[in-house]
C-alpha cells in the first residue's frame, strides 16, 4: 500500500509506535493482557455477559452507578500507584553515577501519568461515586434527577481512563507534568501523541464530570423528601452539594483551556506560544482557576464523609451543624479567590502576592472551625473504634499537619524557597492522601453494609489501616525533609549522595503502602467469601443516623418503599427515638426510569473521537462524531424511558426485609 | 538513657549530621529572611495545631466507648461560647500570619533593590551592584555579565556582600533560576523578563539548578554558584576573559539547540546586545524583534496588510514547531504608504519574488511538514518551499 494511503488510514499511527523496544512496557502489557483474557474467558465461562450489560452497564440506578465508579477507581488507583512505585524506586537508585532503570523518556511519562491518573480517574471517581451511591438514598429520593445522564457521565469517565490506558501499549503518554504548561507542552516541544492523549483523555473525562456535577445538584435541591429543608440534609449532602456547585463552575474553565491548547497544537493559533502574542502565563492562570477548587472538589466530600462518620461513631449528634454549613460555603467561595498561590514565582507584584497569599490563609479559619467541630463531636461521646472512625483519627492527625504546610507555602517569601521542591510535594500528598484517601476509605468502611449487605472484614481492614498510616508518615516524612535541602520535585538522577538514605526511607514507605492496597484487597476477597458471617440484616449495622440507614441493605431498586418524612436533621436517629414504625401494607406500584445502553455507546464513540483525533486518524474522528450525533438524536425517539415496579414485586421485597428483620430480633 | 538506647539513635545522627539543609541554612542575607519567614510561621501556626492534635488524642481515649466513667451527653451539639473560640482562635493566628505575609512578602519582592546587605549592614550605595543577565536553554545555563563582557555557561559567580541584579529570562520553555543558598526562586520564561536582587554573604560553592521541569534534560540543568571575594572574583573574570571564545549571535544559536548534561563553559568576549536579543526573540538574523512589533502596536499598527505581517515575527513557530492542521505562513505582499492609503490600489507595488520564509543563521528549515492527508479535508496546499 502506498504510503499517502496508509496515512490517511492510520494517520500518524504506525508499527513504530508500539513500544515494543521497552522491555518494562512489554512485560507490563504481557501481564495486563494475560489478565484481561482470564477475566474475558471467566465471563464467557460463567455467562456474565448477559448479567452485567443488563443489570450493569446498562444500569441507571445511581447505586449501582456509584458502585461502578468505585471499582474504577479502585482499578485506576492500581495503575496509579505502580506508578509511584516506579517514581520511588528510580530515585531511590539513582545516585552515584547510576542513571537508575528508566530513561527520561519513561521516567518523565511516568511521573505525568500518576498525576493525572490519581486525580482524575482515581479521587475524582472514588468521591463522585460515594456521592452518586450517598446522596439520593441520604435525601430520601429514589434516584437521581437525571438516571440516564448519570449513566453517560460515568461511562464518558471510563472513556477517558482507557484514553490514558491505551497511552501506555499504543503510542506514549504526555512528558510535561500533570498540567501540561506551555510552552513545553505546545507542538513545538512536544510533537508527540503523548499530549494529544493528555487533551482528549481529559476532555472526554470532563464531560463526565461536568454532567455529573449538574445531575447532583437537580437532585440535592429538586428531590429531597417532605421536611428535609436546606438545614435539615446531612452534612454529606452540603459538602456534595458544594462540591458539585464547584464541579460546575469550574471544569468548564479546565475545558475551554484544553480546547485552547488543542486549537494551538492541531491549528496552529498562538493563545499559549511564546510568539505572536501568546502568552503562556494565561494558561497557568486559567489551569489553576480550575485546578485550585478541584482540590476543594476532592476534600469537601471527604469532610462530609468524616462528619457522618464521627457523629454515627460517637453515638452524638454533630457538634456545630450550622457552622459546619457555613464553613463548607465559605470554603466553596473562597477557593475561586486562591489559584494564583499555585505560581507567586512567576514575578507578579508584591501586593498580588500579599493578596492570595492572605486568601489563601483565610481559607484556613474554617477548615480549622471544621476541625474543632469534629473534635468537640467526639467530646462527651461514646467512640467506637470502628474502622472508619480509625481512619477518621488518622485523617484528623495527618491533616493538620498538611494544613500547616500548606499556610506556610501561603506565604510567598517561604513559597519562594519550597516552591517546586520536594516539600511541596509531601504537603499536597499529605492533605490529599490524608484528606481525601482517608476519607474515602472511610466511606468505603462505613457505606460498604449499606451496598452489599455484609460489614467489611475487619482484621485485614486493621491490617490495611496501619500499612497505609505508617507508610505514608514513612513516605512523606522524609519529602519533607528533603525539601528543606533545596531538593526540587520531578529529578531523575542526582549527584549527592548524602540525599540518598532519605530517598530509600521515602521508598520504604512507598512500599508499605503497596502491602496496604494489597490488604484492602484482600479484605474485599475475604469480606465476600465470609459474607454469611458479616451479614447485616438489619440495614442499620452502625446505629446510625441519616435517612440512608432507614432502608435495607443492600437498598432495593427503588431506595423507599413510601417516601420518608422528616423532622430533624440526623432523621433516622430521630425516627428511631420516636419509636417509628415500619409500614406493612399499602404498597403501590413505583415508577421508575428503564436501563439502556445509550450512555456506554454514547461514550464508546466519544473515545473513538479522541482515538482519531490523537492520531490524526480524521476518518475515524468525523465517522464517531457523526455516529455520536446520530445515536444522540436516535435515543431522543426512545419512548420506552420509565416502568413501574408491580405493587406485587414492591409486597414481595418488603415482605422479604420483614422477614429478615423479624430474624434479627 | 542506656547505652543500647545510644546506639540505636547512631543511624538517625549520621543521616541527620550528613545533610546540608541549605533552606535553614542559607548563605544569602535573602535567603536568611525567607527562612526566618519559614521559622515564624510554622511556630505561629504550632500555637493552635499542637493543641488540636493533643485534643484529638486525649479525647480519642476518654471518650472511647469501654470508658464508662467519662459523661455521655448525645443531644449535646451547640456551645455560643466554644463557637466564639473555634472561630476566633484560627482568626486572631490568621490576623497575625497576614500581617507577617503583607510585610514580608513587600520587603522580599525580588523585583525590589536591596536596601541591606546583611541584618546589621546597609548597603554600600557608592559600590555599584553585579548585573548578571540569565538564560534558561535547553537544558543549560547562559549567564552573561554585561559590566565584564564575558558569558558563562553553567557557571556562576558573585563576590561575597555585593548585591547581584539578576535579570531573568530564557529561550524555549519555562524554567525556575534558584539557588537555594542564595535566595529564592523566580520563573525564567521565554520572551519576558524576571528580576531576582540577592547578596552572598559566606564565601563558598552553592548549588543552583531549575525548580521548573522543563523536558528530558532537565535533571542535568544545574550549575554551580560561587561566593567568592573580591581577589577571587577578579581573577574568576580574568581567568574568563583570558580563555578566549567569544559568543556572538550565530555561536548562541548554536549553543541554544537542545543539549544535557552540559559542562562548564566560558566565553571571554560576548556581543553586548545578545541578551537584549534573547529576551525579544529576534537573535536569528531578519527576526522582527518584540519590542519593535510592540513599538508598531503602539503606534497603530501597520494597519489592513499589518494583520498578516507575521513572518519576520517567527521565533519558533516554524523553527521548530508545525501543527496538524495549521495554516501555511503568509506575508505582506504590500503596505500602505502615504500615495497609496487604504482604499486606493496597491496594485502597483509587486511582491518579492522570493516568498519563501527569512531564515536565519544557524537554523535549520522546518522538518515537521503537515500530513499529506490533511489536504483530504483542506484541499491541497501550496508548497512553501521554493
Amino acid at each position: 500500500m502506498s504510503p499517502d494511503l496508509l496515512k490517511l488510514i492510520f494517520g500518524r499511527l504506525t508499527i513504530e509506535s508500539l513500544p515494543l523496544h521497552e522491555p518494562i512496557v512489554v512485560g507490563t502489557f504481557a501481564v495486563v493482557a494475560t489478565g484481561g483474557l482470564v477475566m474475558l474467558a471467566g465471563l464467557t465461562y460463567f455467562r456474565l455477559w448477559g448479567y452485567l450489560w443488563s443489570e450493569w452497564f446498562t444500569s441507571v440506578d445511581h447505586k449501582r452507578i456509584g458502585i461502578m465508579y468505585m471499582i474504577l477507581g479502585i482499578v485506576m488507583l492500581l495503575r496509579g500507584f505502580a506508578d509511584a512505585l516506579m517514581m520511588r524506586l528510580q530515585q531511590a537508585l539513582a545516585f552515584g553515577g547510576s542513571e537508575g532503570y528508566l530513561n527520561s523518556h519513561h521516567y518523565d511519562q511516568v511521573f505525568t501519568a500518576h498525576g493525572v491518573i490519581m486525580i482524575f480517574f482515581v479521587a475524582m471517581p472514588l468521591v463522585t461515586g460515594l456521592m452518586n451511591f450517598v446522596v439520593p438514598l441520604q435525601i430520601g429520593a429514589r434516584d437521581v434527577s437525571f438516571p440516564f445522564l448519570n449513566n453517560f457521565s460515568f461511562w464518558m469517565t471510563v472513556g477517558g481512563a482507557v484514553l490514558v490506558m491505551a497511552s501506555l501499549f499504543i503510542g506514549e503518554f504526555a512528558r510535561t507534568g500533570w498540567l501540561a504548561y506551555p510552552p513545553l507542552s505546545n507542538i513545538g516541544y512536544s510533537p508527540d501523541v503523548g499530549v494529544d492523549y493528555y487533551i482528549w483523555g481529559l476532555q472526554v473525562a470532563g464531560v463526565g464530570t461536568t454532567l455529573s456535577g449538574i445531575n447532583l445538584i437537580c437532585t440535592i435541591v429538586k428531590l429531597r423528601c417532605p421536611g428535609m429543608t436546606m438545614m435539615r440534609m446531612p452534612v454529606f449532602t452540603w459538602t456534595a452539594l458544594c462540591t458539585n456547585v464547584l464541579i460546575v463552575a469550574s471544569f468548564p474553565v479546565l475545558t475551554v483551556v484544553l480546547a485552547l491548547l488543542s486549537l494551538d497544537r492541531y491549528v496552529g493559533t498562538n493563545f499559549f506560544t511564546n510568539d505572536f502574542g501568546g502568552s503562556p502565563m494565561m494558561y497557568v492562570n486559567l489551569i489553576w482557576i480550575w485546578g485550585h477548587p478541584e482540590v476543594y472538589i476532592l476534600v469537601l466530600p471527604a469532610f462530609g464523609i468524616f462528619s457522618e462518620v464521627t457523629s454515627t461513631f460517637s453515638g452524638k449528634r454533630l457538634f456545630g451543624y450550622t457552622s459546619m454549613v457555613y464553613a463548607t460555603v465559605v470554603i466553596t467561595i473562597l477557593s475561586y479567590l486562591v489559584w494564583l498561590h499555585h505560581f507567586f514565582t512567576m514575578g507578579s507584584g508584591a501586593s498580588v502576592n500579599s493578596f492570595f497569599g492572605i486568601t489563601t490563609m483565610i481559607i484556613s479559619i474554617p477548615t480549622g472551625a471544621k476541625m474543632f467541630n469534629w473534635l468537640f463531636t467526639m467530646y462527651r461521646g461514646r467512640i467506637r473504634f470502628e474502622l472508619p472512625m480509625m481512619w477518621t483519627i488518622a485523617f484528623m492527625l495527618t491533616f493538620v499537619l498538611g494544613g500547616m504546610t500548606g499556610v506556610l507555602l501561603a506565604v510567598p517569601p517561604a513559597d519562594f524557597v519550597l516552591h517546586n521542591s520536594l516539600f511541596l510535594i509531601a504537603h499536597f500528598h499529605n492533605v490529599i492522601i490524608g484528606g481525601v484517601v482517608f476519607g474515602a476509605f472511610a466511606g468505603i468502611g462505613y457505606w460498604f453494609p449499606k451496598a452489599f449487605g455484609f460489614k467489611l472484614d475487619p482484621f485485614w481492614g486493621k491490617l490495611s489501616f496501619w500499612f497505609w498510616v505508617t507508610g505514608f508518615y514513612l513516605a512523606f516524612m522524609p519529602l519533607y525533609v528533603l525539601g528543606l535541602m533545596g531538593v526540587t520535585r520531578r529529578l531523575r538522577v542526582f549527584d549527592d549522595p548524602s540525599l540518598q538514605i532519605w530517598f530509600i526511607v521515602a521508598g520504604i514507605g512507598a512500599f508499605l503502602v503497596f502491602l496496604g492496597i494489597l490488604s484492602m484487597l484482600m479484605q474485599f476477597a475475604v469480606s465476600f467469601l465470609r459474607r454469611e458471617q458479616l451479614k447485616d440484616v438489619t440495614g442499620d449495622p452502625w446505629d446510625a443516623r441519616t435517612l440512608e440507614w432507614a432502608t435495607s441493605s443492600p437498598p432495593p431498586a427503588y431506595n423507599f418503599a413510601f417516601t420518608p418524612v422528616v423532622h430533624d436533621n440526623d432523621a433516622w436517629w430521630d425516627m428511631k427515638k420516636r419509636g417509628y414504625q415500619r409500614p406493612l401494607t399499602g404498597f403501590k406500584p413505583i415508577h421508575m426510569p428503564s436501563s439502556t445502553g445509550t450512555g456506554i455507546i454514547l461514550a464508546g464513540f466519544a473515545t473513538a473521537m479522541g482515538f482519531g483525533l490523537i492520531w490524526y486518524i480524521w476518518w475515524l474522528a468525523a465517522a464517531s462524531f457523526i455516529a455520536m450525533l446520530a445515536v444522540g438524536i436516535g435515543h431522543t425517539f426512545n419512548y420506552h424511558r420509565d416502568f413501574d415496579i408491580p405493587a406485587d414485586d414492591v409486597i414481595r421485597a418488603e415482605d422479604a426485609r420483614t422477614k429478615l428483620l423479624a430474624g434479627a430480633k | 538513657m542506656s547505652r543500647f538506647k545510644i546506639l540505636a539513635l547512631l543511624p538517625l545522627a549520621v543521616a541527620l549530621s550528613g545533610c546540608n539543609y541549605v533552606v535553614l541554612a542559607p548563605a544569602g542575607d535573602i535567603a536568611a529572611q525567607q527562612r526566618d519567614l519559614v521559622i515564624i510561621s510554622t511556630v505561629l501556626m504550632l500555637l493552635i495545631v499542637v493543641p488540636v492534635m493533643a485534643l484529638t488524642v486525649l479525647f480519642a481515649w476518654r471518650y472511647r466507648q469501654s470508658n464508662t466513667d467519662a459523661r455521655y451527653e448525645p443531644e449535646w451539639d451547640h456551645s455560643t461560647s466554644l463557637e466564639l473560640v473555634i472561630w476566633s482562635a484560627p482568626l486572631l493566628i490568621i490576623v497575625c500570619l497576614g500581617a507577617l505575609t503583607w510585610m514580608g512578602t513587600h520587603l522580599l519582592d525580588p523585583y525590589r533593590t536591596l536596601g541591606r546587605i546583611h541584618a546589621d549592614r546597609a548597603v554600600d550605595q557608592s559600590k555599584a551592584p553585579l548585573e548578571v543577565d540569565v538564560v534558561a536553554l535547553d537544558w543549560k545555563w547562559l549567564f552573561i555579565y554585561p559590566d565584564y563582557g564575558i558569558a558563562t555557561v553553567n557557571d556562576l559567580a558573585a563576590p561575597v556582600d555585593r548585591p547581584i541584579n539578576f535579570r531573568i529570562t530564557a529561550s524555549s520553555v519555562m524554567n525556575s533560576f534558584y539557588i537555594p543558598a542564595l535566595a529564592g526562586q523566580i520563573y525564567a520564561m521565554p520572551g519576558m523578563e524576571t528580576k531576582l536582587h540577592a547578596v552572598v554573604n559566606h564565601a563558598g560553592t552553592y548549588r543552583g539548578f531549575s525548580a521548573n521541569y522543563s523536558g528530558a534534560g532537565f535533571s542535568g540543568m544545574h550549575f554551580n554558584f560561587q561566593g567568592l571575594d573580591d581577589k577571587g572574583f577578579d581573577a574568576w573574570i580574568a581567568s574568563a576573559k583570558s580563555g578566549g571564545g567569544s559568543l556572538g549571535r550565530a555561536e548562541y544559536l548554536q549553543l541554544e539547540k537542545p543539549s544535557q548534561n552540559e559542562p562548564v563553559r566560558r566565553y571571554g568576549t560576548v556581543d553586548s546586545d545578545l541578551y537584549r536579543l534573547i529576551l525579544n526573540m529576534c537573535v536569528e538574523t531578519g527576526k522582527m524583534c518584540q519590542s519593535e512589533m510592540m513599538a508598531i502596536d503602539a503606534k497603530g499598527g501597520l494597519g489592513h496588510e499589518g494583520l498578516n505581517n507575521t513572518l519576520p515575527l517567527a521565533y519558533d513557530k516554524y523553527a521548530r514547531r508545525g501543527t496538524a492542521l495549521g495554516p501555511e505562513p503568509t506575508f505582506v505582499a504590500g503596505t500602505c504608504t502615504p500615495d497609496a492609503p487604504q482604499g486606493r490600489t496597491t496594485a502597483s507595488i509587486t511582491a518579492p519574488v522570493d516568498t519563501a520564509p527569512l531564515l536565519g543563521a544557524g537554523l535549520k528549515r522546518p522538518t515537521f511538514t503537515p500530513l499529506k492527508s490533511s489536504s483530504f479535508f483542506l484541499g491541497q496546499r501550496p508548497k512553501s518551499d521554493s
